[in-house]
């Protein structure tokens, strides 16, 4: 998703048909990460230096743009000039824009191939509408809420929303995204190639319409940043109206009094979270035996029991859809569930829409890969921790990487954005290797969940391996003044460090701007900063900030004392 | 991480009567110039709640019997190895912990372990909110989870009883039943399991279902084209969910949704009309509180057996028919008594902490009158004078003890007073705390009563019963005739320590010291 798509208009079929329980097992591991997860990061960086009032950044921007491009002249003056670019991007997602921006940064020629248009997933059909779709869904949440608005001496009367504007408000701040990242890529000097992209061989790419690419260019390096569509299990037939992905969802054509949503990872939730409070409601059909699998444990309890129990939800574990006939003839939607383990049939649902989140699979077709010998591996582009593809041989395509959903190692826009500027800092010559475990995730139900590092399982099990001591420490929102006056006390943030060393092995939030908490604690495993050290940093005073402040200090860091406690310490 | 208390015989006041006994029974002073000897009034659509249980370890405490009307009952104290009485199961009580200074309610996130489980000592059982946040209650004992009391997502007031432990498998039938027969206090859990008393254990939930809809219902559902001819329900997640709440069987439901779904509303309906059986217990309990205490959900033409405690009080009453015992009746004038309790109210003092060091006081020119027959051979003169108060809980009675109640001054008593009458709601009270009175006093004025005869609890001499006082137009001896406030009092003792010529002495002291109650606040 964080990648864009090159060709957007041949998405359903490009989903690889797969047979049944593979496609569940790939599907389960795609719901861990997904579609919702959008940073952004790049974006709102260009949209600093392109959109805003600030015109002194600007021209000093364009300063060094022209000054990094004469560079490139002048480079390529001193060697033949045997390629038209220094670098080309398949696609225009967050991952190729980010890639593109930092490429530009490091004064590289750089052009991008995009065959939908510009933003990709995440900013046309992924996390940038449905952050509108949330927030309306958030506020409506807090309108209905009578005894949360009793609480705070407040009276709202008959809440209500007219559906067509919400749905314009979230395609309007795709556009608006949307053209913001195409804005800051022309001003940057970065082409824009409009096409399909097709590898023909080493740093030679055609691009061009669908099946007829006619334009050859070169470049020195490439990377594919093609993305990821839904993933739409066998068996399921999408009509766009009554069974439907996000894609069609996000369109919010219209709102079904129940909706089944397969798949209950981070898309799941959160259409979940937009669906009931405009008033659906909402069945669970999860293959795994537990919902939001993929989460710490712990952090998923408490989800089921802030967002799923109290709601109109309710679930089927441990399920497969087999087969899901739209809404026809009157007759409504059509689920077959049957049982993941004994393959029996279990139960048959009739809903008035279903929507399948079963994860995203990457978009590679058509990339000519095969033209390189490349080989993909359930769709995705095989590639090392630097980015760069490998070949159906094992050995690395020089020239050639590949970021974002396409390789699959961690399914997120910012992910995308921060493989593709490592990838640019190597083709400049700094060894840049990317620690996936500092990369956050959010999911923006109301309240947001937030994770970076490893889950208390995963701790455990590499503590074990490792033979190092783990500890917990846990922090409550109710303890906290600011989310007090919020009246938004549910919640939990969660550290798993080493007592020996005082590192940070992974924090998980649930509770009110979970999504932006997080990033303290990522920054600090991105630094390297010990808990020891973190705990004198300065909170201001009321902040939801300071429930990691409270975390941090309540965790017992035994620096130098080897320690053989393996239990988690209760706070 | 916080241990249950998994207490003893500490019942509490019901928790909708979160206030002091005393403002319930200041409130109430309209009409009998309040004698309140007891906390909060007794009602037993209170008591439709609670489950008690005891230990063997308490079994010596013995109970009167636990309806309304009852007199008083005491337990034998004193006697070292009186355990005559270990007959009970061992079931005890697994109460909402106090995780935090400030808490005063729990909710009950998710019961770790189900019906029926083993539990081994320092293992959690239950996981609980506070206001401050979620941990993990552990048990102080093994045995089995016989019931829960209170389901996942209900709240219950720090230290009601929110499930039962067995010792042993055997008495898990016994303590559902006690679950299923007193639901649990708290009127806001949302699911209680069984609000109506039954002869099963557990109701099966076919019982829920009202039969007048059935016949109607089973004709719409073979006309839903998605049940299969009434092989499958097809009912929406909110309507499945206030199925639950409401406790209304699918089955019976007509869908009008979409395609004959059954739909909130459907169940909503279901749910208004008529059906008898399945209420919301929410309701069931605030219309008992609110009403007379024989209105509450007793199913007529039922057998229910005792509850442990019920069982216990049993067996003391029946054992006190081994003691002779007599009563000496006598009118006091509260007139002065009712004034001093004004002036000092202020200051904390309660009507319960002045009549106790009243009686008190009495007892120190009396000391036979606070001595008991243990043996049927000699006095047992106590040393000191610890004046045991009953008090009503659901379904039962504790006697909470003001210990020295001669010594101690009647700021420090009225304090004290409260301080036990909270340890009891929270069920915190110690053994000593409950166990130690040598003198009882049971008030019953707060209803209207204006005389009643008290049962002797084994163990102890004797128990006074005071009426309300009441205005009364009295003829004095000059000739005149007044309107005093006067209230009756009935001294029930054991004839082999304490004489007729004992209990009037004692009652004429008594009368003076509140006839003349300056020396009280002393």
């Amino acid at each position: 998703m964080a990648a864009s798509i090159s060709l957007s208009l041949s998405l359903s079929p490009a989903s690889t048909p797969r047979s049944g329980p593979a496609a569940a097992r790939l599907g389960a591991a795609f719901r861990s990460s997904s579609l919702s997860f959008c940073g952004l990061r790049r974006e709102v960086l260009s949209l600093r230096s392109v959109g805003s009032a600030d015109s002194r950044r600007m021209i000093a921007d364009l300063a060094r743009h022209r000054a990094a491009k004469i560079v490139a002249a002048a480079e390529n003056n001193g060697k033949p000039a045997k390629f038209d670019y220094d670098l080309i991007i398949i696609g225009a997602g967050v991952g190729g824009h980010g890639a593109a921006l930092h490429a530009v940064e490091k004064g590289l020629k750089t052009a991008i191939i995009e065959g939908d248009i510009v933003g990709g997933t995440c900013v046309n059909r992924g996390c940038v509408p449905s952050k509108a779709l949330l927030a309306v869904s958030g506020r409506m949440r807090e309108f209905q809420d009578e005894h949360h608005l009793k609480a705070l001496g407040l009276q709202v009367a008959s809440p209500g929303y007219d559906r067509q504007s919400v749905a314009d408000h979230a395609n309007n701040l795709a556009s608006k995204i949307r053209s913001n990242l195409t804005n800051s890529l022309k001003s940057l000097g970065v082409d824009i190639l409009t096409g399909f992209g097709t590898i023909v061989g080493t740093q030679k790419v055609k691009y061009g319409k669908v099946g007829f690419p006619d334009t050859e260019v070169t470049a020195e390096n490439i990377i594919i940043a093609t993305g990821s569509v839904p993933f739409v299990p066998k068996g399921i037939e999408i009509d766009g109206k009554t069974v439907f992905t996000s894609d069609h969802a996000l369109k919010l054509e219209w709102v079904p009094d129940w909706i089944a949503i397969v798949g209950s990872g981070y898309i799941g939730l959160e259409f979940s979270d937009v669906y009931t409070a405009l008033g659906s409601e909402v069945t669970f059909v999860e293959a795994l035996d537990q919902l939001m699998p993929g989460f710490d444990p712990e952090i998923s309890k408490l989800a089921q029991r802030v967002l799923i129990n109290p709601r109109k939800i309710d679930y089927h574990t441990g399920v497969f859809a087999t087969k899901i006939t739209p809404a026809k003839d009157g007759k409504p939607v059509l689920i077959e569930l049957i049982d993941a383990k004994t393959k029996e049939p279990k139960d048959t649902l009739e809903v008035d829409a279903a929507m399948i989140a079963t994860g995203r699979a990457p978009f590679t077709k058509g990339l000519g890969l095969e033209n390189i010998n490349v080989a993909t591996v359930r769709g995705f582009v095989p590639v090392d921790e630097h980015m760069q593809v490998t070949d159906a041989d094992g050995n690395l395509v020089p020239h050639l990487f590949c970021i974002g959903d396409a390789n699959g190692k961690l399914m997120l826009a910012h992910a995308a954005s921060a493989q593709g500027i490592s990838v640019v800092e190597q083709i400049c010559g700094n060894d840049n290797v990317l620690n996936h475990l500092s990369i956050p995730a959010a999911c923006f139900t109301h309240p947001e969940i937030s994770m970076v590092g490893l889950t208390e399982p995963q701790a455990r099990e590499k503590a074990e391996n490792g033979g190092f001591p783990i500890s917990v420490a846990k922090t409550s929102f109710k303890a906290n003044t600011k989310a007090l006056a919020e009246n938004e006390g549910e919640g939990i943030a969660k550290l798993i460090y080493r007592p020996d060393t005082g590192e940070i092995l992974g924090v998980h939030i649930i509770g009110l701007h979970a999504a932006d908490l997080i990033h303290e604690a990522s920054n600090a495993i991105a630094l390297g900063t010990r808990l020891q050290d973190i705990k004198f940093a300065v909170h201001a005073h009321p902040t939801l900030s300071e429930v990691l402040d409270e975390l941090f200090k309540s965790a017992k860091v035994n620096s130098g004392v080897m320690s053989s406690v393996n239990e988690p310490v209760a706070v | 991480m916080s241990n249950l208390d998994v207490n003893q015989l500490r019942p509490i006041c019901p928790p909708r009567r979160l206030r002091p006994p005393f403002d319930t029974i200041t409130a109430g002073s309209l009409h009998f110039i309040a004698l309140p000897l007891s906390s909060p009034p007794i009602s037993s659509s209170h008591s439709l709640g609670h489950p008690s249980s005891m230990a063997a370890s308490l079994l010596h405490v013995r109970f009167t019997s636990p309806s309304l009307p009852s007199p008083v009952l005491r337990r034998s104290s004193c006697r070292p190895a009186a355990t005559p009485t270990r007959i009970y199961a061992k079931i005890r009580e697994i109460f909402m912990p106090a995780l935090s200074s400030t808490m005063t309610e729990g909710k009950i996130v998710s019961w770790v372990k189900s019906e029926g489980d083993r539990l081994a000592k320092g293992e959690s059982v239950v996981v609980v909110e506070s206001d401050k946040a979620d941990m993990d209650v552990e048990t102080f004992y093994d045995g089995f989870l016989a019931a829960i009391m209170v389901e996942e997502g209900g709240v219950a007031p720090v230290g009601s009883a929110i499930a039962l432990l067995a010792e042993s498998e055997d008495e898990i039938p016994l303590a559902k039943s006690q679950a299923s027969s007193s639901p649990s206090s708290p009127a806001i859990a949302p699911v209680a399991d069984s609000p109506a008393p039954s002869e099963a254990p557990t109701p099966p939930p076919s019982q829920t279902v009202p039969p007048p809809r059935a016949s109607s219902a089973s004709a719409s559902l073979s006309a839903h084209p998605a049940s299969e001819g009434g092989q499958r329900i097809v009912a929406t997640p909110f309507a499945k969910k206030l199925a639950k709440e409401l406790k209304v069987e699918l089955a019976a439901v007509t869908g009008t949704g979409p395609q004959g779904r059954i739909v909130a509303k459907d169940v909503e309906a279901a749910a208004a009309s008529g059906s008898t059986v399945p209420r919301e217990p929410k309701t069931v309990a605030e219309t008992g509180a609110a009403k007379d205490p024989t209105s509450p959900i007793i199913q007529l033409g039922t057998v229910v057996p005792f509850t442990t405690m019920q069982g216990a009080v049993s067996k003391n009453m029946v054992e006190s028919l081994s003691v002779p015992t007599f009563r000496v009746g006598y009118t006091i004038t509260t007139n002065a008594l009712d004034e001093l309790y004004k002036k000092i109210k202020s200051k904390g003092v309660t009507m319960t902490a002045l009549l106790a060091k009243a009686t008190a006081m009495a007892l120190i020119k009396h000391p036979v009158v606070n001595s008991s027959c243990r043996d049927g051979k000699s006095f047992t003169y106590n040393s000191s004078i610890n004046i045991a108060v009953a008090v009503a809980i659901d379904g039962g009675l504790i006697t909470p003890v003001l210990q020295d109640a001669d010594k101690v001054d009647i700021y420090s008593l009225s304090r004290k007073w409260k301080e036990l009458v909270d340890k009891a709601r929270a069920k915190q009270l110690q053994p000593h705390e409950y166990n130690t009175g040598t003198f009882t006093l049971s008030n019953l004025g707060m209803f209207g009563v204006d005389r009643f005869d008290a049962i002797l609890p084994p163990g102890t001499g004797a128990i006074m019963a005071v009426g309300a006082s009441q205005p009364t137009v009295v003829a004095s001896k000059d000739g005149r005739i007044g309107l005093k406030n006067q209230m009756q009092v009935n001294v029930t003792a054991d004839h082999r320590v304490i004489y007729g010529a004992d209990l009037a002495a004692f009652l004429q002291t008594l009368s003076q010291i509140i006839e003349n109650p300056k020396d009280l606040t002393m």
